[in-house]
């Protein structure tokens, strides 16, 4: 088994659309919970992750230039991550495909977690 | 932990209550916002990390954290609740202020002003119905629209307008209020209405439509927690609601098609709903007025004690229809009382009764008024006009299910007919 992170890519607006109405909120929310559940139930979480606030800082460049977020024009802001584990690479990106982000406008990024050994 | 399938839409109605407390009415938006937001942490949160063991106390805590960071940002900038004014100024007396908001009497209190003021009398009542769905009960403007057979666009304006006139009023209601009783007939008349969407109406989703029995249950159920609310009426509203309610299971047969009261399976009937709307019923007979409400809670309370439609005191509804006719004439109800006669004195009787009623042109488009002279027919031997009458209703039908049902009945007349 290798470790892979997803990277859950999205925007305010999807994000808020997904929770628009009590009636989408309560769609949403099993979707992800039926999702994150099946993931766990097989063996595949290795980090539940944590999630990332909409805000933040960047500091750019030689001039340490500190702007708000890239956020406000961003269409792909990372909201949160998660670390499975997974046969390669193909497995991983098959498990991301049911993950209802994508539902909306968001997406996964699936990484490999490089190894450690020179 | 399985997530109750209600959830967000009862909490939603519940934030909302609570902040519009501190927000005034004019700025349901506002509120509207602060439930998305405790509700987009929530999906940050729990998947990953388990739903939380009390889920509804864990979304009020966010709604709050939610409200003060709003509160922060914006008490300067907009008009709040005129009588909340200079609390919002101090911290000191900000959190708490929240605080108060959030506890469970001020938000029941909240929700029954927010009732009675959805029941605006200047609003027509199709609005105040939609207004009640939409803040209390948590229901889109998609699902209502699709619950009324309106397009999605006229609903949404619907409730835009309702939400104007809300707005326009500033405060709440006042439950001190000395126009109290007749806002309290509004309240009951809009109930009364939702319960019959529900269970009559002619939508075509019918889990959306057991839904509306249930807000109404449950929101009738808020009514009486109110004292002043508490009257006789109300308990025989309550009453009717359950009693109807509990045959709710059998309004689909086995094979999912609509079943009417003479032909449901009465085991399955929810003896529970049963046994308190009886308790209901003996509870409303305190006072001195008898309404309509009474009446149709006793007619459901002589179904639902009644083991099979032979053992039912049929003599009892007719005369229970007689005085519900009296009191409140509609071609629905002589439509009833006619059924109710056919099965006390025969299908002739019955017919002569279905073709006298007062008004019955306003069931030109009923599907079940050409159905019910056809069961008639059927049941006296003229298959020709029992045919003619399931025609004449299948044409009418207002969506699949009706249609199919109806289908079913002319089959088997058709069946019947043919060795004859």
């Amino acid at each position: 088994m290798s470790e892979f992170i997803y990277l859950y890519r999205t925007n305010p607006e999807s994000r808020r659309a997904a929770m628009g109405t009590p009636e989408q909120a309560q769609k949403s929310m099993q979707a992800w919970l039926a999702w994150m559940r099946g993931l766990e139930a097989k063996g595949h979480i290795k980090d539940n992750g944590q999630p990332l606030d909409m805000t933040g800082k960047v500091v750019r460049g030689k001039q340490r230039q500190v702007t708000d977020g890239p956020f406000v024009e961003a269409k792909d802001l990372i909201a949160g991550f998660t670390i499975v584990l997974a046969k390669d690479i193909e497995e991983a990106t098959a498990l991301a495909s049911g993950c209802p982000i994508l539902d909306g406008e968001g997406s996964v990024e699936v990484r490999p977690i490089a190894s450690m050994a020179p | 932990m399985s997530l109750d399938e209600l959830l967000f839409r009862r909490e939603s109605g519940r934030i909302v209550a609570a902040l519009t407390r501190i927000f005034g009415v004019h700025n349901l938006a506002l509120a509207e916002d602060v439930v998305q937001d405790a509700f987009c942490r929530a999906l940050e949160l729990w998947p990953a990390h388990g739903v939380p063991e009390n889920p509804s106390a864990w979304l009020m805590t966010a709604a709050r954290n939610r409200a003060l960071d709003v509160l922060r940002r914006e008490r300067t900038a907009r008009t709040l609740a005129p009588a909340i004014g200079r609390l919002l100024d101090s911290e000191w007396t900000l959190a708490p202020l929240v605080d108060e908001a959030f506890g469970a009497h001020t938000i029941r209190d909240e929700q029954l002003r927010m009732m009675f003021s959805c029941c605006e009398p200047r609003l027509p009542e199709e609005v105040q119905v939609a207004l009640v769905l939409n803040i209390l009960c948590g229901f889109g403007a998609g699902e209502i629209a699709s619950a009324f057979l309106v397009g999605r666009a006229a609903m949404e304006k619907r409730i835009a307008r309702g939400k104007r006139t809300l707005a326009a009023s500033q405060t709440l209601f006042d439950l001190g209020d000395a126009e109290f009783a007749p806002r309290l007939d509004a309240v009951r008349g809009a109930l009364y209405l939702l319960f019959n969407e529900g269970y009559h109406g002619a939508s075509a989703r019918s889990p959306v439509r057991a839904e509306l029995c249930g807000e109404a249950l449950r929101l009738v159920m808020l009514l009486l927690e109110l004292p002043a609310a508490a009257t006789p009426e109300t308990l025989a509203l309550a009453a009717l609601m359950h009693l109807h309610a509990a045959r709710l299971p059998g309004r689909l047969d086995s094979a999912g098609e609509l079943a009417p009261l003479l032909r449901q399976d009465r085991s399955c009937w929810d003896a529970r709903l049963i046994a308190d709307g009886l308790g209901l019923l003996d509870r409303s007979a305190s006072g001195s007025r008898l309404s309509a409400y009474h009446l149709e809670a006793a007619i459901a309370a002589v179904h639902a004690a009644a083991p099979s439609v032979e053992e039912t005191d049929w003599q009892d509804v007719v005369s229970l229809y007689d005085r519900l006719l009296a009191l409140s004439p509609s071609p629905v109800v002589a439509l009833n009382r006619a059924i109710a006669v056919a099965q006390l004195d025969g299908p002739e009787r019955g017919l002569i009764e279905l073709h006298g009623i007062d008004g019955r042109e306003r069931l030109a488009a009923y599907p079940f008024y050409p159905a019910a002279i056809a069961e008639l027919e059927l049941r006296r031997g003229d298959r020709a006009a029992a045919r003619e009458g399931f025609r004449v209703a299948i044409g009418l039908a207002r969506n699949a299910a009706e249609r199919r049902f109806l289908e079913l009945r002319l089959r088997s007349c058709v069946r019947e007919g043919s060795g004859a």
